[in-house]
């Protein structure tokens, strides 16, 4: 913790980073915070391994208002698969991010199911060793598929259309989102159309999904999200050699698609 | 220099008092993060919680109160509005009774805010017409 703080604080000072995004404790409520040169002491209430929140969605956010800043964020596994799926899909500049890796506790690991519960290096925490957990989609692929059918047209009638999953999702960094057009799938109404609404969303999920679960613990409903996407995940990697969040080089499969220009937009 | 900061509030638009944190950058409301310590919501939101940030810059939101004038709805003052609203109940209470009137208070407002309207709807206006907004 204390490397962290140092590496954190000689950044800022050096001028290296305008900004590090990471978790703060304040009014007894961990939550992300932009630590910057102008407040240090707000350094001394830094805190890891606290409750998850989408710091990469938002350090996003923050770039993507200052387009020549560059920033730092404190990263866990899950948050440095986010970046190198931000990066992939041309929404962040990686040389305008520096990460500060922290290794998750296998209390957290295992209470997120975590297959890589660390990023590639760190300075706070051990490593832990991976959690791994493939059992949802296995138990509901030995059903039949009129019973599996029927499994998620039950947990899909719960939803209450909060859009919370898209919203705390770290890979949703689409600024117009298929879910919020008339023309392709029924807004204003409750509940919504199922199975398509959750379909839509988890093919989006195929190639970008980073298996982080926030979209779970996001659902006031208690949808197994993270099961569906999961086993997108699995077909992407079975089918195409390809796992959003651990494949380090190359394109992912869709976007070999269209004119070929994905990979060129314009950089956050 | 860049600004990102959070303000931990509770969501106004039920009862049930969910915890938000408000995503402030550089000084403006940009977003809103359920707050998972809270042990009320534990980190998951309404879609009315998800939008609560949406109208406070909306170019659509009511900043003054509005008073139909020949048929159109016009902005007014504070002053005139309360004028208006007490003539108009003092004359419709006087000519039809005290049960001519009713009130419909809010799970928006807060406890003190709703224990007044009661106060006011029974003791000054003399009705028992009093309920709340889910009621509709």
């Amino acid at each position: 913790m204390d490397r962290l703080r140092e590496g954190i604080r000689e950044a800022l000072a050096e001028g290296r980073v305008a900004g590090v995004m990471g978790m703060i404790l304040d009014g007894g409520h961990p939550r992300p915070h932009l630590f910057t040169k102008d407040r240090i002491e707000d350094l001394d209430r830094l805190v890891v391994g606290e409750a998850r929140y989408p710091l990469t969605a938002v350090l996003l956010k923050v770039l993507r208002s200052d387009p020549d800043a560059r920033l730092g964020i404190v990263a866990r596994g899950c948050d440095e698969r986010a970046i190198l799926e931000l990066v992939r899909n041309a929404q962040m500049d990686r040389e305008r991010v520096v990460v500060f890796g922290v290794a998750c506790e296998s209390e957290q690991a295992n209470a997120c199911q975590c297959a890589q519960p660390y990023p590639s290096s760190h300075l706070s925490g051990e490593r832990v060793a991976p959690v791994s957990d493939s059992e949802g989609f296995d138990r509901l692929d030995r059903l039949s598929e009129e019973e599996r059918l029927q499994y998620w047209m039950d947990q899909f009638g719960k939803c209450i259309k909060c859009y919370g999953c898209r919203n705390i999702c770290p890979m949703c960094f689409c600024t117009t989102c298929t879910l919020d057009e008339d023309d392709l799938t029924q807004t204003g109404t409750i509940p919504p159309e199922k199975p398509i609404f959750h379909l839509i969303r988890a093919f989006h999920m195929a190639e970008r999904c980073i298996d982080c679960g926030l979209c779970e613990e996001a659902c006031p409903s208690g949808i197994p999200l993270r099961t569906l996407y999961k086993k997108m995940r699995n077909v992407v990697t079975t089918r195409f050699g390809f796992t959003p969040g651990i494949t380090k080089e190359g394109k992912g499969p869709l976007q070999y698609l269209g004119d070929g220009k994905f990979g060129e937009q314009e950089c956050h | 220099m860049i600004d990102y900061r959070t303000v931990y509030t509770i969501c106004p638009f039920c009862g049930t008092g969910c915890g938000l944190l408000l995503e402030v950058m550089n000084g403006r409301l940009e977003g809103v993060l359920p707050c998972k310590t809270n042990p009320i919501n534990q980190g998951k939101l309404c879609i009315k919680g998800w939008s609560a940030h949406e109208f406070v810059h909306s170019p659509e939101r009511l900043k003054k109160p509005l008073v139909r004038k020949d048929g159109r709805l016009e902005e007014v003052e504070w002053d005139e509005a309360f004028s208006f609203i007490t003539s108009r109940l003092k004359i419709i209470t006087q000519a039809h009774g005290p049960d001519s009137f009713g009130a419909f208070s809010s799970a928006k407002c807060t406890t003190e805010e709703n224990y007044l309207l009661q106060k006011f709807t029974r003791a000054v206006i003399g009705t028992n017409n009093i309920d709340h907004c889910a009621r509709l």
